[in-house]
């Protein structure tokens, strides 16, 4: 089996400085990162043939969500490139990973530049959060009856969840356990204190069931990678954390309440179509990135990709052995968004490669060879199968 | 005595879309319409100008029996304005169809109601500067 997304790998990762409130432009964040992956790449600037992002454009979705466009950083780095891309409508944010590595495949560009910058830690502190600002247009039919804030639609699905699955709020809590757990030996983590199922079912609650701690931080931040033809492979530096299998589809309707097995996601679609294009199973997984906006959707990422059945997520995670780092299914193993904070997704993918090259420091699973990384949540959903070594 | 509908205090008004107007307007005659597609019978939300089952343009808002299911639902407790009190989301399927379903507020449910997923409601308008919201309350509550 060979799909055009094994013609490309990840050759560089890099990410500016992150937490809350730095005060720093994202334009300022985004060249830091940048010039680090593209530098841990073993090229210079000069190389770089093509710049890709998620969203672009200066979409403003809320406050400091957007970052700076694809064009404004080629502009930055007075960059010559064949090929560029910015959309927030694709995979999710990998789907900005997943149209690099295409127009890699395609013969468009051999290095390209993808990034994803958040400020909404400043922003959001400077002018608040706004939930006028870009819900409506984000929500449909949604705002209008106060349901202006994605806890309230996330909230919804792990309602069901509980309701028709039996999934209780202890399960639930043991992926915000799991997260703060490995956040403890990430240095980067914006949240490295040790938290207890105490803690946990007596945070305060924003939307029932989901509790401050089912909620992911917003942060300031940029994470930057390059995504390079295999061809470069044999001279780069770090040659890894090689494209297996992409996930994109979306089966069934792109919305927050009109989807129609309320108990899950977009995910489902995609993660099918991931595994329809490689021989890779499930049990192959060493370890798994999976989008944690809310705790909910990382179950929900969890069953999608078959590592348990649909409904069974809840008891899948009890205890929290199984997805702690020494259990069979290490997951967020950087802390996620729930604790390192919210790089939207890329932070994810970041780590994944760090642990297929073996870079995770204290946190480093041992003989971490297949990673899936899952980005999004709701009606938006894009996963990428990634190892340690090329397969054709 | 009569329940009280005020509980939307995060105002954000509906866009300015003539494909949805009649949406929000429809309740000052106090019936809830949908899209209906007079060729197949598809009800459809949100509203689009063609059928999105057999693609026919003739499509026209049509009232229906205003009754419901709830589906799921949150209560949502974080204030996004200040003072405002817990209200009920939820997402309610319309009985006359079962994938048409709508985002709404209940109104007149304890919020601690362990059977409020299921709970028959039916539609109460809430009116605000010629907007009328149409939110629910359990089936057979005072008018």
């Amino acid at each position: 089996m060979s799909n055009p997304e094994r013609l490309s790998f990840i050759s560089g990762i890099g990410r500016s400085a992150s937490g809350r409130r730095l005060g720093r432009t994202a334009m300022d964040l985004t060249l830091d990162a940048a010039l680090e992956a593209i530098a841990d790449a073993g090229l210079t600037r000069d190389d770089i043939d093509g710049v890709a992002t998620y969203p672009g454009g200066d979409a403003i979705m809320s406050r400091g969500f957007g970052g700076p466009s694809a064009v404004a950083v080629q502009d930055a780095l007075r960059l010559d490139i064949n090929f560029l891309y910015g959309s927030g409508e694709g995979s999710a944010q990998l789907g900005s990973i997943i149209e690099a590595s295409m127009a890699i495949a395609a013969g468009l560009a051999k290095h390209v530049l993808v990034f994803r910058t958040v400020t909404e830690s400043t922003m959001q502190g400077i002018a608040g959060r706004n939930p006028a600002g870009g819900m409506t247009r984000a929500g449909g039919f949604l705002s209008q009856f106060g349901a202006v804030s994605a806890t309230n639609w996330f909230a919804q699905v792990a309602q069901l969840h509980m309701h028709k699955y039996g999934t209780t709020k202890e399960q639930l809590g043991q992926i915000a356990l799991t997260c703060r757990t490995n956040a403890g030996v990430n240095p980067r983590a914006v949240y490295r204190d040790p938290i207890t199922m105490d803690d946990y079912l007596n945070a305060r609650m924003i939307s029932t069931p989901l509790c401050l701690l089912d909620c992911d931080v917003p942060v300031d931040g940029s994470t930057a990678m390059v995504v390079s033809h295999v061809d470069y492979a044999k001279d780069a530096p770090k040659p890894s954390g090689f494209i297996n299998a992409v996930g994109t589809a979306q089966y069934g309707r792109p919305s927050w309440d009109q989807y129609a097995d309320m108990t899950s996601m977009m995910a489902q679609g995609v993660a099918k179509q991931m595994w329809s294009r490689t021989d890779l199973k499930p049990a192959d997984v060493d370890v798994a990135e999976l989008y944690d906006g809310f705790s909910i959707i990382t179950l929900a990422w969890i069953e999608a990709l078959g590592f348990c059945a649909q409904g069974e997520g809840g008891s899948f995670i009890e205890g929290g052995q199984r997805i702690a780092r020494t259990g069979e299914l290490p997951i967020n193993t950087h802390g996620g968004q729930l604790s390192e904070g919210r790089l939207h997704g890329y932070g994810h993918v970041y780590e994944a490669v760090a642990q297929l090259r073996g870079e995770a420091g204290e946190r480093q699973i041992p003989n971490a060879e297949v990673i899936v990384a899952a980005n999004g949540g709701g009606p938006i959903a894009g996963a990428m199968l990634l190892t340690k070594e090329f397969s054709s | 005595m009569a329940i009280d509908l005020d509980i939307l205090t995060v105002r954000i008004a509906p866009q300015d879309d003539p494909e949805t107007s009649f949406f929000w307007a429809s309740g000052e005659d106090g019936k809830l319409r949908f899209k209906h597609c007079q060729d197949c019978g598809y009800y459809s939300h949100p509203p689009t100008p063609r059928c999105p089952r057999c693609l026919s343009a003739n499509m026209q808002p049509d009232p229906v029996s205003g009754k419901a299911t709830v589906l799921t639902y949150t209560v949502n407790i974080q204030q996004w304005v200040p003072g405002q009190a817990p209200y009920i989301i939820a997402i309610v399927t319309m009985e006359e169809q079962d994938d048409l379903r709508l985002t709404t507020l209940l109104a007149g449910v304890d919020l601690e109601d362990p059977n409020i997923i299921g709970m028959k409601v039916e539609v109460r308008f809430l009116a605000r500067d010629d907007v009328w919201y149409p939110t629910f309350v359990p089936e057979g509550s005072p008018a």
